[in-house]
């Protein structure tokens, strides 16, 4: 039954049967405890809650927490009596416990500098809340009050360790000033959980998120911890939510789905560095993993992204990254190199340095296999620009002094010289292998599996797996960093895609709406609904006082609360109010637009209003979780955030989506390995191909590979992969074809195209393009090379191997030279493919003449992932490998008529001469021609003249410009395998486009009003996307589909023609000028 | 993380901060704000290829104009931060609040336009 209380003069409908305390707390109002938990027994034990009653015509004092309320009662409290009551019981809580930080903070608040009374030394105030606890929710009674009078305390029965007690910290959670020492009570620890995802290195919940973007993005109970699941007692987090969202009874489901193809994505474990026991890893406290290091530098690790070694939660000042810890290593059965680690090591100590800069970052190596786009540039400014330390050198151990707790590296330098330093922390730079629980699922689908439990693929079929039907991407295939596991993901995407095409788009259903009413000719009526998220709003600002506030602006019809605005009842309830209140604007004081926007906006579009009607006052975000300790500041804010809301709400305008049609075929420009497998590709899942080669033939440089370094004929894969694609239904080919002009943007682009001798002109219309023109093989302009016929470049040696066997087999000396043309001053990055070319015809010279010596000059030897085995295989039958510095390079020269190399030889401080049958230069790869392409298509290149993608980790085969995407050497040096997943990469996201029959353009878009336009070109100039173009009325002109939305365009147009739809200058006026209150 | 800050901050949304144009740092300033400051994503990093970048440039600008003008252009900045980077958000919050206390209350009285007169104005 509902019946009326007064509190603070404000009469309030309360249930019966509550407290005074719990209908202030639902009313929004404060009152201090102490002793009181709200699944918890109130016993009045602490005092603090004292408030005023007044019973006819008597008042007095009662505790809150436990005081029922009646019919009429009324409450005060924060009267000066109420007030000075609980000044006193402070103050006598201080004086027993001095140095508890809540009392102290209690006792500035009322004014307390030093209690009158008899100062103690205690940290308990006996509020119960422990013995409560221990009691009613774990049922164990482990503890309890012991001793009378002066002398009470919490402790356990007979003062010795309990038996009852389980270890299980409720008591410890509960308590308000830290007092429970667990060791008093029990011989039993209880354990932190390690947090997963912060590598242990910190505890976590029983009942916790997993980690910050979790999805979904709710809570998990552990059931290996909970109580409850574990022993039937506690239940707190049930009676604690208010949603109701706690449901003991949920169990493993086995669900089944029927699918038409797999793709298997179960990535990598990393190494664990105990099995190599030299590193100490375990027992020597500041010897780390790179992952335990990442998480340190994460803003939400466990030290915030503070730099602090685990021993003494010290700035380390020398830090020692070690690399191939679990790479590259027979000894603990990891042959290969896993890729990856000389980039995250580097990051590392970049970032590391950003962060503190006292920080002295070394990197003990092997060789630094900086292969991937960038790479090399970003290896040479840690070098250059952050001071970090490279040392090339074998690790034999580590070792701690006890002393500082500092590590002792102790490793073997280039000198062959055995030498110690010091450092303050180490970091493991451990290597990567495939999951355990994806050699698991493996065994379970019958899935065959290489030597190092790698999925087994093969050069021409990276992402197919022995099983029909499954297809994998990722680490779990071979060892691989975000760009190239992004790649591969879409690339799987297109073998899957492709072989259930026939039955695309059967399971989509159709959302159906009412129709959008107009409101144009209506006056503004903002309905504005303010959340109390349970208590995550409501117990920290004054949800009902902002309702009021809301109600006094202008324009607002209608103001309530909403105990859950994102509720399932509460959005019918929504719908209800939108009409009965003819509301033509909605405003949710509530959390973020991140996540609640897309909801809210779909709840007006069903009340039939235009879902641009909608706006947002992150009352949640932004105030009750951020001042919490600040109630009435939170409160304005709130306020001042509603008002900044209404007063964008008032200019909010109805925005109509614009649909496209779609052409539903590709144009694939470039008829090489990239060009036909992604044409295929695309021919499979259904669209129309037009491929376009320049050349007569197809093949690319395909047609100069005779062999991988697996063996594999790749002829006889080229000519399987010409005659696909010729024969292929949807694939049309023409060759002898240049592009003249482009034109049109994603969805409907026409390209002329100039075809053979005739010069015959050709239109295509195409949806989307994918550019796959490759790249050359480097004419290399030193060593010799063009001046003397021994002097060849790798792909020559391959044509006279495959040309001229017996002359190849006569010679008795070869020298190659890496890093021709590749990471020096003109071209820095490096090629990535020439290592494991040398190594692939070193492997084959030899197969044709054991005898035969060979050489290989090299700075870093880069072969890669599983391409490690062929390096260790060419040094196991005696190919010699030799560094150089790029400060002294190999002389080429002639003497007496004979081709002569002469290398200095860092590591021995010795020249060597050689005088070899065949110099063999592993000359770069370089880019096309690619000016004329990227203007006609408007794409990006990169400072290498190669291809730019739409973001480097995260859209590797995308450009910036939409509808058009790349493939293949053109975008990058790759090998053949990883030329077919990015092709295939390329097609899936095409069909992305391509799969739809119509293209909604985003509505926050810019528009130009001709009228202001001056046609000064500085929207084209600013657009980063190049979408503004001067149209045939001479003004700018932004096409609805191709523009971001971002608004720069808008800030830098002098003649202010044009407006961002949603973010209009006024809106955004209104918003930031409404953020000071009128008062 | 839920990692406090200065309760004295407002938050308004914009779609990057290659949005933000002069004239609304200008007139929120003359609205009575004592500081504004921008934070886009870091450099190199904008969700818009360069957004960011023409920020930076346009409060260098908007700074000269507080010059001339007399009013302290400290109490406008821009900010660099990525998403994840609650705790610098923090010590940004932090740094500007401490940094408007230093300046005190801007010499452009509070309120000189009210709510009404701007909806006039637009």
């Amino acid at each position: 039954m509902m019946i009326d209380v007064i509190i603070n003069g404000k009469k309030i409908k309360a249930e019966e049967g509550l407290t005074i305390l719990q209908v202030a707390i639902k009313s929004g109002i404060t009152i201090p405890t102490l002793c009181y938990h709200p699944v918890l027994e109130a016993q009045g034990a602490c005092r603090l809650c004292t408030v005023k009653i007044v019973q006819g015509k008597r008042d007095r004092f009662v505790t809150s927490c436990n005081f029922p309320i009646t019919d009429g009662l009324e409450v005060f409290t924060e009267t000066g009596d109420v007030m000075m009551a609980r000044k006193t019981i402070i103050e006598l809580l201080l004086a027993r416990c001095p140095d508890v930080e809540i009392l102290r903070g209690l006792a500035e608040k009322y004014g307390i500098k030093e209690p009158r009374f008899k100062i103690g030394n205690d940290r308990c105030i006996l509020c119960g809340l422990c013995v409560r606890v221990c009691e009613e929710r774990i049922g164990r009674s482990a503890i309890t009050m012991i001793d009378r009078g002066m002398d009470m305390k919490v402790g356990t029965p007979f003062k010795i360790h309990a038996d009852a007690c389980i270890a299980c910290g409720a008591c410890i959670s509960v308590c308000p000033t830290d007092a429970i020492k667990i060791e008093d009570i029990t011989g039993r620890r209880p354990m932190p959980i390690p947090s997963e995802f912060n590598e242990g290195l910190n505890s976590r919940h029983p009942i916790y998120l997993p980690y910050p973007q979790a999805v979904p993005n709710t809570p998990a109970i552990d059931r290996n911890y909970c109580v409850y699941l574990n022993s039937g007692q506690c239940k707190m987090c049930q009676d604690v939510c208010e949603a109701g969202a706690i449901d003991y009874t949920q169990v493993d489901e086995v669900v089944e789905i029927e699918v038409g193809s797999i793709i298997l994505a179960p990535g990598f474990d990393t190494f664990d560095p105990k099995m190599k026991s030299e590193f100490g890893y375990g027992n020597i406290q500041n010897v780390i993993t790179s992952l335990e290091f990442e998480r340190i530098l994460s803003a939400s690790g466990p030290f915030s992204g503070e730099i602090m070694r685990p021993s003494d939660k010290k700035h380390p000042r020398k830090v020692a990254w070690i690399q191939c810890v679990g790479s590259r290593d027979i000894s603990c059965n990891r042959d290969y190199c896993s890729s990856v680690c000389c980039m995250y090591a580097t990051k590392e100590a970049v970032i590391a340095k950003e962060h503190d800069g006292n920080i002295e970052p070394t990197i003990f190596f092997m060789d630094i296999r900086a292969f991937g786009k960038g790479f090399d540039t970003y290896y040479e400014r840690a070098i250059s620009q952050y001071g970090v330390r490279y040392v090339r050198s074998m690790v034999s151990g580590l070792y701690e002094r006890p002393a500082n707790r500092n590590v002792i590296v102790a490793y073997i330098n280039e000198e062959g010289k055995k030498t110690e330093e010091e450092f303050d922390m180490v970091v493991l730079s451990v290597g990567i292998g495939p999951s355990k629980k994806g050699i698991d699922l493996c065994g379970r689908l019958g899935i065959e599996l290489n030597r190092h439990n790698f999925c087994k693929t093969t050069t021409f079929e990276p992402l197919t797996t022995s099983r029909e039907g499954i297809f994998l991407s990722g680490s779990f295939q071979t060892p691989k960093d975000i760009p190239e596991t992004v790649t591969q993901g879409s690339g799987a995407a297109a073998y899957a895609g492709s072989i259930i095409s026939s039955a695309r788009g059967e399971l989509i259903e159709e959302q159906s709406y009412p129709d959008e009413k107009d409101t144009s000719a209506e006056e503004v009526r903002i309905g504005v609904f303010v959340c109390h998220c349970g208590i995550n709003i409501a117990g920290v600002v004054d949800v009902k006082a902002v309702r009021d506030y809301a109600k006094t602006l202008p324009g607002v019809a209608y103001a309530d609360n909403c105990l859950y605005t994102c509720s399932q009842d509460n959005q019918k309830k929504m719908i209800g109010l939108i009409e009965e209140h003819n509301l033509n604007r909605v405003v949710t004081a509530a959390c973020s637009p991140r996540t609640h926007e897309p909801l809210f906006r779909e709840t007006i579009r069903e009340a039939g209003l235009n879902k641009y009607l909608y706006e947002m006052a992150n009352i949640r975000d932004q105030c009750s979780w951020v001042h919490m300790n600040e109630k009435g500041k939170a409160t304005e804010k709130a306020k001042d955030l509603v008002r900044m809301a209404v007063a964008n709400a008032r200019l909010l305008a109805p925005l109509q989506e614009i649909t496209l049609e779609v052409n539903h075929s590709a144009l694939v420009i470039g008829g090489g390995n990239a060009g036909m497998t992604a044409a295929l590709k695309l021919g499979d899942m259904g669209y129309d191909v037009t491929l376009i080669e320049k050349e007569s033939e197809l093949g690319g440089n395909l047609r100069h590979v005779f062999y991988t370094i697996h063996g594999d004929d790749v002829q006889a894969y080229l000519e399987d992969l010409i005659r696909k694609t010729e024969s292929h239904p949807r694939v049309t080919v023409i060759k002898n074809a240049e592009i003249d002009n482009v034109e049109g943007y994603k969805g409907n682009f026409t390209t002329s195209l100039i075809v053979g001798a005739g010069l015959r002109s050709v239109k295509i219309e195409h949806g989307i393009a994918i550019v796959a023109t490759g790249a050359d093989e480097a004419r290399p302009a030193e060593y010799l090379y063009g001046e003397n016929s021994s002097v060849l470049t790798q792909m020559e040696l391959e044509k006279m191997i495959m040309g001229d066997v017996t002359a190849v087999k006569a010679m008795k000396e070869i020298v190659m030279i890496q890093c021709v043309g590749s990471r020096n001053e003109e071209r820095p990055y490096c090629s990535r493919i020439c290592c494991s070319h040398a190594v692939k015809n070193a492997l084959k010279l030899k197969e044709i003449n054991p005898a035969m010596k060979i050489y290989v000059l090299y700075r870093d030897i880069r072969t890669y992932g599983l391409y490690e085995e062929y390096y260790t295989k060419a040094r196991e039958k005696g190919v010699i490998f030799i560094r150089y510095d790029l400060s002294e390079k190999p002389v080429v020269s002639m003497k007496d008529g004979r081709l002569t190399v002469s290398a200095a030889d860092p590591v021995l401080k010795t020249r060597f001469d050689f005088r070899p049958d065949l110099l063999i230069l592993s000359s770069a790869v370089i880019p096309k021609e690619n000016e004329i392409m990227a203007g006609l298509l408007k794409i990006n290149r990169s400072e290498d003249n190669f291809y730019l993608e739409a973001h480097m980790k995260l859209r590797p085969v995308d450009f910036s410009t939409e509808g058009v995407f790349v493939a293949g050497m053109a975008h990058l040096p790759k090998l053949i395998e990883e030329t077919i997943s990015q092709s295939a990469a390329a097609a899936a996201r095409a069909a992305i486009i391509l799969s739809k029959d119509k293209l909604v353009a985003e509505s926050v878009i810019a528009r130009v009003n001709p009228e202001l336009c001056a046609v000064c070109l500085t929207c084209v100039r600013a657009c980063p996307f190049g979408v503004p173009v001067i149209n045939e009325e001479s003004t700018a002109e932004i096409n609805p589909v191709l523009c971001q939305g971002c608004g720069t365009c808008v800030s830098e147009c002098p003649g202010k023609a044009i407006v961002l739809q949603h973010y209009r200058d006024e809106q955004i006026l209104a918003k930031s000028k409404n953020s000071i209150g009128v008062n | 993380m839920r990692a406090e800050y200065p309760a004295s901050i407002r938050i308004v949304r914009v779609p990057c901060t290659g949005k933000v144009d002069i004239v609304f740092i200008l007139k929120t300033l003359e609205s009575g704000v004592d500081g504004i400051y921008i934070v886009g994503c870091e450099e190199g990093n904008c969700h818009f290829m360069v957004g960011n970048i023409r920020a930076r440039k346009r409060i260098v600008k908007a700074k000269k104009i507080l010059e001339t003008i007399g009013l302290e252009p400290e109490r406008i900045e821009m900010f660099n931060l990525s998403a994840g980077d609650g705790v610098k958000f923090v010590n940004i919050a932090k740094e500007m609040t401490e940094r408007i206390l230093k300046l005190g209350p801007s010499s452009i009285p509070r309120n000189a336009v009210i709510m009404e007169d701007i909806e006039e104005a637009i």
